[in-house]
């Protein structure tokens, strides 16, 4: 027991504690400045209340979930079951060349990457525009979701791929060969072959990729949750709360929120995996 | 129905290795086919390849009448059992024989149909609501098989297919597959290590060697006449004897004694060959023949495989009855019995004519 105490100590500290006092303040009216800084009162469930009833709440959870469903569960998971199956037969060059440039947009920093795609999306000389020919699109004001859907699809496929690639791995030959031998067609084997043996996996990685889009902070780094919060997601709404509009309290509470909403994602992806078996 | 015409097939893998070179064979309607050979000598190759799962590098694969060559396995009418069975887990016995229907999108109730009709020929019809995990290995086999027939394939492809139940099974599997066989008359081509399984089940056999083939000819031709010291070496459950030998006025000069030549060899004094013959087809006893002295004996059930050591430190095995083993230290003279002496060339070719004398 002594010698993880260090740990258990920095745990305490530095996560239970803080979660604790998330709980705690979420339940005052505390401010960033002011009179409710030097003596935060305890207003029960106001918070939650209020956050309920607040339009740019709604408006953030209703774009939380659209970028969680655009760009991880279908985005993040399709395109990386797409390499990971299409790369299955590739040349080793080719397979690595193209593993190793999706793994190269997951492992660099978050302000590096989005600096690179200011570059990819600036309204003039823009890489994009130029590709495209539309000269003068701003696309992080015109298409501010859409932008970081694609963008966080782009960043985070190579966590799908890799973890389908060795899925894949593990889909006995002779059943895909049976499956060829029979007459079925690509997406007949996918389908009924592939999929049941990696339904585990699907849904493991759903999940997982899933609760990292809906906490996801590096929107803030592109949009900043504008024009007008038409891409404030809930971490960048909280953020705003809590240090542009200095609502210490409120913000916790909505945090509290986010993390019971996770909860309930991670709830249900766990009963739907244990109803396999 | 169809046969199955192989014409210059070459199988060259990526890493350049020629796993099937330049083979040439024709496999007639209706017939069950042997390829045999040790591991690595191309035979499971040359199925995948009828299959379409290999590329052909050359050559051209006929199937019925059709060049099927560069054509998808799913449209080449072939089915195939793999040595694992390839059963899918999540599926019951019933959806994995119906599958190759469900492919093709015919009704449930139409696969449900086709599943009933094959799996009573086979033992399965109690067990078809059953998942693939809660069979027995021999279960298994038979639903893959089941599989297979469902195709309504022309051809059938068997992948080693005795090799994963175990020896008890194996030799009800044997039987049963034969019957099986018969009674679909599909022309069925099976892969095998065990030469044993090929003789008895085979009509014909192709022994393989280096992408090659070393014989082709019935389990009978094969067993007794092996057209070189390969095959010889590689058919029989108790290896044959394949001694140095020389030519001396129309005898064999082998292991200090002289047997005679068989009948249509004639060959100069002094000429090396290899002499040839089973242990099954020599007898113990005093008459003309090789003598030695009793090295081992070892049991075989109703006989016993007898090594002596001859002159010219040759070893020799035969095969005696049971209760008429040597003792060991014995001298003993194993008598060849008359047409089975084979005579092989230099370059390890059977000398005479090729076909069984009967």
């Amino acid at each position: 027991m002594g010698f993880v105490a260090p740990a258990l100590l920095l745990i305490a500290v530095f996560l239970i504690f803080p979660a604790l006092w998330t709980i705690y303040i979420g339940l005052t009216n505390y401010e960033l400045t002011g009179p409710n800084a030097v003596a935060p009162q305890l207003v029960g469930i106001d918070n939650f209340v209020n956050a309920l009833n607040d339009a740019l709440f709604q408006n953030s959870l209703w774009l939380t979930a659209l970028f969680v469903l655009g760009s991880a569960v279908i985005g993040q998971n399709i395109l990386g079951f797409v390499l990971a199956w299409t790369l299955r037969k590739a040349k080793p060059g080719l397979r690595r060349t193209v593993e190793s440039l999706v793994l190269l947009a997951w492992i660099l920093p978050s302000t590096v990457v989005a600096y690179l795609w200011f570059a990819v999306l600036d309204r003039d000389g823009g890489t994009l525009n130029s590709l495209l020919g539309s000269e003068g699109t701003a696309w992080l004001v015109e298409y501010p979701m859409l932008s970081l859907i694609v963008f966080n699809t782009w960043r985070g496929t190579a966590f799908s791929m890799l973890l389908y690639s060795s899925a894949l791995a593990a889909v006995p030959p002779s059943q895909l060969e049976t499956a060829r031998v029979v007459g079925a067609s690509g997406w007949q084997t996918v389908r009924d072959i592939v999929f049941p043996h990696i339904r585990g996996h699907v849904l493991t990685n759903t999940l997982l990729i899933s609760l990292w889009t809906a906490n996801d902070f590096s929107p803030f780094l592109l949009t900043a949750g504008g024009p007008n919060h038409a891409s404030e997601t809930l971490p960048v709404f909280i953020y705003r709360q809590a240090l542009e509009g200095g609502q210490l309290g409120y913000a916790s509470a909505i945090s509290l929120l986010l993390l019971l909403a996770n909860l309930v994602v991670a709830a249900v992806y766990l009963w739907l995996l244990r109803r396999k078996s | 129905m169809a046969g199955i015409d192989v014409q210059g097939l070459s199988t060259v893998y990526p890493n350049g290795v020629r796993a099937v070179d330049g083979l040439d064979l024709e496999i007639a309607d209706g017939e069950f086919f042997a390829l045999l050979g040790p591991s690595g000598c191309g035979k499971t190759t040359l199925l995948r390849t009828i299959a379409g799962l290999e590329q052909a590098s050359s050559g051209a694969v006929v199937i019925g009448g059709e060049d099927v060559t560069g054509v998808d396995p799913g449209k080449r009418k072939v089915a195939m059992v793999f040595q694992d069975y390839a059963l899918f887990p999540h599926m019951t016995v019933a959806e994995n024989i119906g599958y190759p229907l469900r492919v093709r999108g015919e009704s449930k109730a139409r696969q449900r149909e086709v599943a009933e009709e094959t799996s009573g020929g086979l033992s399965l019809a109690g067990l078809l609501d059953r998942r693939p995990g809660q069979l027995s290995g021999g279960q298994q086999q038979r639903v893959a098989l089941a599989r297979a027939i469902a195709m309504d394939a022309g051809v059938l492809l068997l992948d080693e297919p005795l090799s994963n139940l175990d020896a008890r099974l194996r030799l009800e599997a044997r039987t049963f597959l034969k019957r099986l066989q018969r009674e679909l008359g599909l022309t069925t081509v099976f892969v095998t290590h065990d030469q044993a399984e090929a003789l008895a089940l085979a009509d014909r056999i192709a022994v393989m060697e280096s992408g090659k083939i070393r014989q082709l000819g019935s389990p009978r031709e094969v067993f007794q006449r092996p057209a070189n010291t390969f095959v010889a070496n590689f058919i029989g459950s108790t290896p044959m004897n394949l001694l140095d030998a020389v030519v001396r006025e129309g005898f064999v000069e082998v292991a200090g004694t002289r047997l005679t030549l068989p009948s249509g060899i004639s060959l100069a004094d002094g000429t090396p060959v290899t002499a040839g013959i089973r242990p099954e087809y020599l007898n113990a006893g005093s008459g003309d023949g090789i003598t030695g002295v009793v090295s081992t004996v070892e049991n075989l059930g109703v006989s016993s495989l007898v090594t002596i050591e001859c002159p010219g430190d040759a070893l020799v095995g035969l095969t005696v009855p049971e209760q008429h083993e040597p003792e060991i230290g014995a001298t003993l003279t194993a008598t060849p019995e008359a047409g089975r002496l084979l005579v092989f060339d230099e370059a390890g070719l059977l000398l005479g004519a090729a076909k069984v004398a009967i």
